[in-house]
């Protein structure tokens, strides 16, 4: 799978860090799949898919020599994608709920969409620290939160889907969740404790992005072939999920 | 019922197939991973004394029925390495074969002693990475070389040590036989060809080391090619791979002279390489009429 190079339709800052760009063509994706963005001469780094209709589109937080270039790129200016890569979110039920942290709401806007056009119930949170750091853009009924209340409920994301999960009548079957992984791992146990099956999309350092380099593993899990979409009962089995990920190196390290 | 079973330098394995150094090998649990899919031993990724954080990416790409990489030896550093083989010998319930390599053969002593501790069942050396010439040369290319590495860490370790050869040499026998002098119990063969893949839109070379290693089905003729001159210049035996993707590649492999199979990138052709390249191999070998892996070799 080489890339593929497509042009910036559009590039808007949607907060601080996230910059959100329109590319020119479409892929052959779901929910949940990342590509790998090349930089020539910087780096390449995997993305999460934020959109695909009418066109592709990846939201890029600015944390790295890749995502300052790429947060800093105008319409007109060429990008090379490699992907899809990975498998997505299995789109199971019919009434979902999103919980996002920080930048990881991109892949969930995507799935709430895909989902709500093919007549399922689609429902989000999403927490940041504070008012800046929150992605507004929305494509379904979603409940902002911020850590410092300067905007939206004050508190976290898991305090909401607690409260959701607890409600009487509120019935979902499916959580989803992108952010933080401690606070995925707080969303996978608090859906456990109240039975209702969750899916995750975990984050590792990545290379290759096929499955040949074993980088970016999790336990005997890989997150660029076996996920990055995971079910939240397996990864609450999965004695690195909350706890330990690699270095450039390969070196374990704390989360 | 054909019978899977091998020895190489004293080294029982189960089936042939070993998983080569640095695919989905760093690690303990990717290691029990293999094992679990049907690995019959196992490699871990080349280890150096500290730990390197490789290249940047890019640093590999499939296409087609190749893959390229140039990872660029990123490692955790054998202190860190030898505890997940330490794992990964307790867990897997195969042979655990670990890689090292330095820049020169005080280090690649230094790697092979640290890495004794762990108790591996044999040493490797990877004297033929083709993505770090910058920093070191390619010892494989030179018979001297590849003899004094070899020497220095056989006076150094109890345990076999095999060594990894480059197909990118003018003759890769002459290097065999110098592998050999040096007291190598096994040759390992072969790295990945030296190759480069240009982006013609962005007229740039796309991975970042520019320069990198090129394995896959595409590449099976030259793994052929060499393994069989290596088995026509030396008596030893041979861990042979290169775009081995299918239970007849791998009779194929030892017609031309291996001893065992290493599977590298056919992980990425097949959903679970190991199992299904064994039962494919056990299926051939009972059409065939062969009974025992040795049995397989050229008319």
């Amino acid at each position: 799978m080489l890339p593929i190079k497509m042009k910036v339709l559009k590039a808007e800052c949607e907060n601080e860090k996230v910059t959100r760009l329109v590319l020119e063509a479409k892929l052959d994706c779901q929910p949940g799949q990342f590509v790998m963005v090349w930089v020539p001469g910087v780096d390449e780094k995997p993305i999460s898919i934020a959109e695909n209709k009418p066109t592709l589109e990846i939201c890029v937080a600015n944390a790295g020599p890749v995502s300052e270039k790429v947060s800093k790129l105008k319409a007109g200016d060429d990008i090379y994608i490699r992907g899809p890569l990975g498998h997505g979110f299995e789109q199971k039920g019919k009434k979902w709920l999103m919980v996002g942290g920080g930048y990881g709401f991109g892949p969930l806007r995507f799935l709430a969409r895909v989902g709500k056009d093919s007549g399922k119930s689609a429902e989000a949170i999403l927490g940041a620290r504070t008012k800046s750091l929150l992605m507004k853009k929305a494509t379904c009924d979603t409940c902002f939160l911020t850590n410092d209340g300067s905007e939206g409920k004050a508190g976290t994301s898991v305090d909401e889907l607690e409260a959701r999960l607890s409600a009487k009548g509120a019935k979902y079957d499916m959580v989803f969740s992108c952010g933080p992984e401690r606070m995925m791992e707080a969303v996978a146990k608090a859906c456990q404790k109240h039975g209702v099956p969750s899916q995750l999309l975990v984050e590792r350092y990545m290379k290759c992005g096929f499955g040949v380099c074993g980088h970016c593993a999790m336990g005997k899990w890989l997150a660029c072939i076996d996920g990055p979409a995971i079910y939240g009962e397996e990864a609450l089995k999965n004695p690195e999920f909350g706890k330990a990920h690699q270095d450039r190196c390969g070196c374990k390290k704390p989360l | 019922m054909a019978k899977l079973d091998v020895s190489v330098a004293g080294v029982k394995m189960r089936n042939p197939l070993v998983l080569a150094a640095g695919v989905r090998s760093n690690y303990a649990d990717l290691l029990i991973r293999a094992a679990n899919e049907g690995a019959g031993a196992v490699t871990s990724k080349s280890c150096s004394i500290e730990p390197r954080p490789g290249h940047p990416n890019p640093t590999a790409m499939i296409h087609g029925q190749v893959v390229m990489n140039a990872i660029g030896l990123s490692n955790p550093g054998v202190k860190e390495e030898s505890e997940q083989i330490k794992k990964a010998i307790k867990e897997s319930g195969v042979p655990v074969i670990a890689s090292v390599f330095g820049k020169n053969a005080d280090e690649f002593v230094q790697a092979a002693k640290l890495m004794e501790t762990a108790k591996p069942a044999m040493i490797e050396l990877n004297i033929s990475c083709p993505n770090v010439s910058r920093e070191g040369r390619m010892f494989s290319a030179d018979p001297a070389a590849t003899e004094e590495i070899v020497r220095a860490v056989k006076k150094a370790v109890k345990l076999p040590v095999s060594a990894k050869l480059s197909p990118n040499v003018t003759d890769i026998a002459e290097i065999a036989v110098a592998a050999k002098k040096g007291g190598a119990d096994a040759i390992t063969a072969i790295n990945c060809l030296s190759g480069m893949w240009i982006d013609a839109y962005a007229r740039k070379p796309y991975l970042a080391n520019k320069i990198g290693g090129l394995s896959g089905p595409g590449i099976k003729p030259v793994a052929l090619r060499c393994i069989y001159q290596i088995r026509q210049a030396v008596d030893l035996p041979i861990i042979g791979g290169g775009g081995i993707a299918s239970g007849t590649d791998a009779a194929e492999m030892l017609m031309a002279g291996a001893t065992a199979i290493s599977i590298g990138s056919a992980v990425c052709y097949r959903k679970n390489a190991f199992a299904e390249i064994n039962a494919e191999l056990v299926e051939f070998m009972e059409k065939q009429g062969y009974s025992k892996v040795s049995d397989i070799k050229l008319e």
